[in-house]
């Protein structure tokens, strides 16, 4: 099944794993411009996927005490404060903010606790839940060496538990910083994009939590359109930072499966910003292996015939 | 500057101008390898092995039965030891046969586990070999005896065809993450590693055999001990902002004693190599040299994972220098 593209540049995992008549690719789109922060996708993953919890910790990071995705953080919510660049992308966090009660929630909001009407500062909240990427060229699942890691038929990469031996090798491999070993098990865990609940074609637990719809569960390519238009009608209303992050086949690692509409820079947020999967680079470094184990056999020849005894 | 970003530049050389970037609360951007010091100890057992393999089986063709038995006991000590150091550092060290259950050119961590298996395998054989002497010349024992110094040599030509391999695809396990620091090295940890094997390997035989028997042990830690000086040098010089985490920290005062240990265990091989004392003193200094230099880049690697400027920076200017569109 191994095709010109199946390390690098765009192609449908599914079937390039060998997949015969799979399924559409699903993944996630969240869209930050509407996240007020709830962590009710946090919440929902544990309690769906039985995760353990992350510790009581308070680190200062505005709300966010959990810091990032870990083993036991499969889903985690990124709060950013800072000035707004504009009234209209001020307009925009407001509006999501109306969606729900979110002063009753005490959720962060742009006005001040009571406060209706007219605000006084321009001090903006980023929130955006992160999650595994599944890529189409996933650097994780490339190399487990236990395979572990496999690509479902729904273009997805889940860890099997039973296989994992914990050699760690996936952690570093990650562009994202993702997947994690989990301390006191020894293995490696990370979102199976509720492998076990599209299945039965069931909606994935963050999604279904999600009171906002920042998280969209669907079929990619549909997703890649809708969230299109939701950047243009950004851009029409005077938000022209608003960016997609993820979406483009053409990229690093070939497109995510879950991609994200941001309003800033993907290292304000935590993401790398030009991510590549190492796998692009496997033949060329095993091309440079290749040449110093020659250099080595040559070296060992060359001492034992220079001199008999 | 608002909060989420952060001055780069605390501590910076001044060959690297300092450069701005953001963050999220400066926390690092890729995980930080989970692997323990059993991983980098390997890099040195495992190097360790192939090189004394190789001695081993160049003494065996030409006929210096001293240095071939210390190349094959240290190959059979240094892969055994890095069979512990490997299943000691997995999460579930008691599924460590997982890793027989596929076989991945994706994984360099998958191919080295057959090449390890393989080379393991055969210098077993040729080291139990090496106590044909010592067994009976009569009944069952005695053909088996007789029998063992041709599979020994068997074995031990098995065990230097998979030594180069075995030397080198540790670099390529490194440098096959998102670690920045190790991505960035592939082009050169592949020849510190292939050096690095052939020093302490040629150091085993300086160690071990005596004056007359150790020659071409010490031209090959000698050779070993240049390309090992030389790759290293790249490393920590070539490599823009990312040769930075080689020279600071921990990695960088490991990175340092390897080079003086490495240049006076060579040195002392060079110039000494008629003493039995002296000899024995340079091969130690370069398994020294051998064990720094593993550990200055395991550690390199973690270093550069902490720090989100070596993830944000090399591709942002990547972003910067490609063609729109």
């Amino acid at each position: 099944m191994t095709g010109p593209n199946s390390y690098f540049g765009p192609i449908d995992p599914a079937p390039d794993a060998g997949y015969v008549d799979a399924p559409p690719r699903m993944g996630f789109f969240t869209d930050t411009s509407v996240c007020i922060g709830c962590k009710a996708c946090e919440v929902a993953c544990k309690e769906w996927n039985g995760i353990p919890d992350d510790g009581f910790n308070l680190l200062g990071m505005s709300y966010d005490n959990t810091g990032g995705l870990s083993a036991n953080t499969w889903r985690h919510v990124a709060f950013i404060e800072q000035e707004s660049p504009s009234e209209a992308s001020m307009d925009v966090l407001r509006e999501a903010e109306r969606t729900v009660s979110t002063q009753f929630l005490g959720m962060p909001s742009s006005t001040l606790p009571g406060a209706t009407g007219r605000e006084d500062r321009d001090l903006r909240w980023l929130m955006m839940s992160n999650v595994c990427k599944h890529c189409t060229h996933a650097a994780c699942l490339d190399v487990c060496p236990t395979g572990a890691l496999f690509r479902t038929e729904f273009g997805t990469v889940v860890v099997q538990e039973d296989i994992c031996n914990g050699c760690g090798y996936c952690i570093p491999a990650c562009p994202y910083g993702v997947i994690d070993q989990r301390k006191d098990d020894g293995r490696a865990w990370k979102c199976t994009l509720c492998y076990d609940r599209i299945g039965e074609g069931m909606t994935p637990a963050c999604a279904q939590a999600c009171p906002t719809q920042s998280i969209q569960y669907g079929e990619l390519d549909e997703l890649r359109d809708r969230a299109a238009k939701r950047v243009e009608v950004l851009h029409q209303r005077g938000v022209p930072e608003a960016k997609l992050y993820g979406h483009d086949p053409a990229d690093g690692v070939g497109g995510d499966g879950a991609f994200f509409l941001l309003l800033d820079e993907p290292e304000v947020y935590g993401l790398p910003p030009d991510p590549v999967v190492t796998t692009r680079d496997l033949p060329s470094m095993w091309k440079h292996a290749g040449v110093a184990a020659l250099t080595m056999a040559a070296a060992a020849v060359v001492a034992f015939l220079g001199r008999r005894p | 500057m608002s909060q989420g970003e952060r001055r780069s530049g605390k501590g910076d050389r001044v060959m690297v101008p300092p450069a701005e970037f953001r963050s999220y609360y400066g926390r690092q951007v890729v995980k930080t390898p989970v692997w323990r010091h059993d991983v980098a100890a390997y890099l040195f057992t495992g190097g360790l092995a192939a090189g004394a393999a190789l001695v081993a089986a160049g003494a065996d063709l030409t006929g210096r039965p001293a240095l071939r038995t210390t190349g094959r006991l240290t190959a059979l000590a240094a892969i055994g030891a890095s069979g512990y150091f490997l299943i000691n550092d997995l999460g579930r060290p008691s599924r460590f046969h997982h890793m027989l259950r596929v076989a991945k050119p994706t994984s360099p961590m998958s191919v080295g586990t057959w090449v390890f298996s393989a080379f393991g395998a055969a210098a077993g054989v040729a080291a139990v070999a090496e106590a044909a002497p010592w067994l009976p010349r009569d009944g069952v024992v005695g053909l088996a005896a007789r029998a063992l110094p041709a599979a020994g040599r068997a074995g031990g030509l098995a065990a230097a065809a998979a030594a180069p391999a075995l030397a080198t695809y540790t670099a390529v396990l490194l440098s096959d993450t998102a670690t920045p620091a190790w991505h960035e090295a592939y082009p050169r940890l592949p020849f510190v590693f292939a050096g690095s094997a052939l020093a302490s390997g040629g150091a085993a035989g300086l160690i071990g055999a005596p004056i007359a028997q150790a020659g071409p042990a010490r031209t090959l830690a000698v050779a070993g001990a240049a390309l090992e000086l030389t790759a290293t040098h790249g490393v920590e010089h070539r490599m823009g902002l990312l040769s930075e985490p080689f020279r600071q920290g921990r990695a960088g005062r490991l990175l340092r004693a390897a080079r003086l240990l490495t240049a006076a265990g060579a040195a002392g091989a060079l110039f000494g190599g008629r003493n039995r004392v002296v000899s024995a003193l340079s091969g130690a200094a370069l398994l020294a040299g051998s064990v720094a230099t593993r550990y200055g880049v395991f550690e390199a690697g973690k270093a550069s994972a902490e720090d989100p400027k070596y993830t944000v920076l090399p591709q942002r200017e990547r972003l910067a220098t490609r063609p729109p569109g």
